[in-house]
């Protein structure tokens, strides 16, 4: 049972910690894309549609990434060269994915998918209970926790980590010292694409691998929320994720024990504990304004 | 080549009201290209989307159903954007507003008067501003990010719709299907007489009207535009900026709740576990096509209900799938955002070498 719920909550906190790493990447640098609920639905579909038509689940993986990127590329044309405003256009980005996606995917419903296999790793996997739930999962389990590193390291580690923040908290200056703050954005806005059509092709090759309209369900949003809960740093995203992973798996292991709640409850719970924990960090007032990108969501134009 | 901004001494009021057309021109063309990927004629596409619809009275009747909730929500949301408020929950707002509305011809039928349906637009106005107001009072107490709280509720208020239509308000004697039992009616949204248009529809002209008065011509409307455009100023001005939170939410979420009851009350006549094909999401395309202005927002709200009836219309004539309409719908956004660029900013082309002579101005 332990094991069991163990391994449903990592399945479940799988696609938001990669969206939401992604979207750390480009907040950081200054850009809120509130677009990830869209780019993420159409990495699910695309994903899905190229693994049915090529029987590749490694093509549809790479497809969704593309499409990710596909979608972000659009945002941050309009966001960092037309200078639109960044929340009007991340919910139209939204608003087109989750369109696109229905148009595509019309042909996949009910169509039985491929599911990602499970990565077997001799004399681990096969150690009793930490072998199935560490070493039994598949490849993108580990991705997630791989790019979490490279992000932590590439943000804090490396000087052009420390461009891209000095980009975030200050675009005036770093434009003055010469960097081009448009180049670096739409560089971290491409990767925040890519983790989200990534995060998506989890969704439909992985977590339920078959094509279900809105199937990601709000889940780019909560990957926003997340990044606001950690407080811009990349390894508490890791804990913000499992812990919603948590309490989206309730629903279903209420049911096994039979409490009598309404399900609607049980599946409202991921958004109200959403709700709860942006209250909480924004409350506190210290813990916000050390790590918040200072130029979050600001337009920039440079003066020649 | 490179596409430079360069900022014009002051707004372009040509291009203020240029760029709407060009944004639904430049969704026209994509929406072309999208029927002749899908191998069919893109000129009777477009023709039968966008046109025939407002030729045949049974449609256009149809459009105006549609028009009227994206006009009312939409009028409300204006007031949020215009001073700076990100309220993108209107759909759930639109759903608590229809419950309710709904609670009283549900929980008292025999409760049938003259009175009996300004109650229940009453009792929708104000489960919508409640509604609302959560994701208000959480910013203006705890400062937290109204954009993710208003859109999180929106799932929570479709999912107690849908506990309530199969639970507690499921009609007795409907068999077991998730649905209310239908209104009385004194609890139904009555048509024009001679007419098959709702009441809705002149309930929204009116609300839309008075908007623009308040905006336009009272200090409220004044300060609901500063605060938009200078907090800093606006603070200077006395203007309290939290209150103004509370109330743009507040009048946006009754305006929502309204349309809500108003939908279930004339159109639908009971509760279903969904009511909205995403009026809530779309009135934000709306609210943004016209210009935040409300007689912009009246012309929005009919290209966008066009949007709706027009899916339908491919879909039986051509047998394209309706949700190209969505597609349409959020290509038509990112149109109108790009193109309101040009108020502000003039585009250079530049050529390679970025030598003022070579450049083009638009």
């Amino acid at each position: 049972m332990f094991e069991a719920v163990l391994l449903t909550i990592i399945t479940a906190a799988t696609p938001l910690l990669i969206a939401a790493i992604g979207e750390l990447v480009v907040e950081r640098s200054g850009v809120l894309n509130l677009g990830v609920e869209g780019m993420m639905i159409m990495g699910a579909v695309v994903g899905f549609a190229v693994a049915n038509q090529t029987g590749s689940g490694t093509l549809g993986v790479i497809a969704a990434i593309a499409a990710g990127m596909a979608m972000s590329a659009l945002f941050g044309f309009l966001v960092l060269v037309l200078v639109t405003n960044q929340v009007a256009t991340g919910l139209a980005l939204t608003i087109l994915g989750i369109g696109f996606s229905g148009l595509i995917g019309e042909a996949f419903i009910g169509i039985p998918g491929l599911k990602l296999p499970d990565l077997y790793i001799p004399g681990l996997s096969d150690i009793p209970f930490i072998g199935p739930v560490f070493f039994q999962q598949d490849a993108l389990v580990y991705i997630s926790f791989a790019l979490v590193i490279a992000v932590a390291y590439f943000l804090f580690r490396t000087r052009l980590g420390l461009v891209l923040r000095s980009v975030g908290d200050n675009h005036g200056s770093a434009h003055a010292l010469g960097y081009s703050v448009i180049r670096i954005r739409f560089a971290a806005v491409l990767f925040g694409g890519a983790c989200a059509g990534l995060a998506g092709a989890y969704m439909s090759l992985a977590y339920t691998p078959q094509w279900v309209e809105n199937m990601t369900a709000g889940r780019g949003w909560i990957a926003l929320a997340l990044v606001v809960f950690s407080s811009w740093l990349p390894l508490r995203v890791v804990i913000g994720a499992y812990l919603f992973g948590a309490v989206s798996v309730l629903n279903l292991h209420a049911q096994a024990v039979e409490l009598d709640i309404p399900s609607q409850l049980l599946s409202s719970l991921p958004y109200l504990a959403t709700i709860l924990v942006l209250v909480l960090i924004s409350a506190n007032r210290r813990l916000t304004l050390v790590n918040t990108p200072a130029c979050l969501g600001k337009p920039f134009v440079p003066d020649r | 080549m490179r596409v430079e901004l360069v900022k014009r001494k002051e707004r372009s009021r040509k291009m203020a009201l240029l760029s709407p057309l060009i944004a639904v021109g430049l969704t026209a063309i994509a929406a072309g290209i999208i029927f002749s990927i899908s191998g069919h004629n893109p000129l009777s596409g477009l023709y039968k989307f966008f046109i025939e619809p407002l030729t045949q009275e049974w449609s256009f009747n149809a459009t105006i159903a549609k028009a009227t909730p994206l006009i009312l929500i939409a009028c409300g949301l204006s007031v949020c954007y215009l001073s700076n408020n990100w309220n993108i929950g209107a759909e759930g707002q639109f759903i608590v507003g229809a419950l309710f509305g709904s609670a009283l011809p549900i929980l008292m039928p025999e409760f049938e008067n003259a009175a009996t349906l300004p109650l229940m637009m009453v009792f929708g106005m104000i489960g919508g501003a409640l509604w609302a107001l959560i994701p208000a009072l959480l910013k203006t107490r705890f400062n937290t990010n109204e954009i993710l709280t208003s859109l999180m509720l929106v799932y929570v208020a479709s999912l107690l719709l849908d506990y309530l239509v199969r639970g507690p308000w499921r009609d007795p004697g409907g068999y077991n299907f998730p649905e209310s039992a239908l209104f009385s009616d004194a609890a139904t949204l009555s048509t024009i007489p001679g007419t098959s248009i709702s009441f809705a529809a002149p309930i929204t002209l009116i609300v839309a009207i008075v908007l623009a008065v308040v905006l336009g011509k009272t200090l409220k409307g004044f300060e609901i535009r500063v605060m938009g455009e200078s907090p800093r100023a606006g603070g200077f001005a006395g203007f309290s900026a939290r209150k103004l939170t509370l109330f743009s939410f507040a009048t946006a979420g009754a305006l929502a709740g309204l349309a809500g009851t108003m939908e279930v009350s004339g159109a639908l006549n009971q509760l279903l576990p969904t009511i909205s094909p995403g009026y809530g999401f779309t009135a934000i395309i709306v609210a943004f096509l016209g210009r935040l202005n409300p007689f912009g927002i009246i012309v929005a709200g009919f290209v966008l209900a066009l949007s709706y009836i027009g899916g339908e219309a491919v879909q039986s004539a051509m047998g394209v799938s309706n949700k190209i309409a969505s597609v349409i719908q959020g290509l038509l956004l990112f149109f109108v955002l790009a193109c309101d660029t040009l108020i502000l900013y003039r585009v250079r082309f530049v050529g390679q070498r970025g030598s003022a002579g070579e450049a083009s101005h638009v």
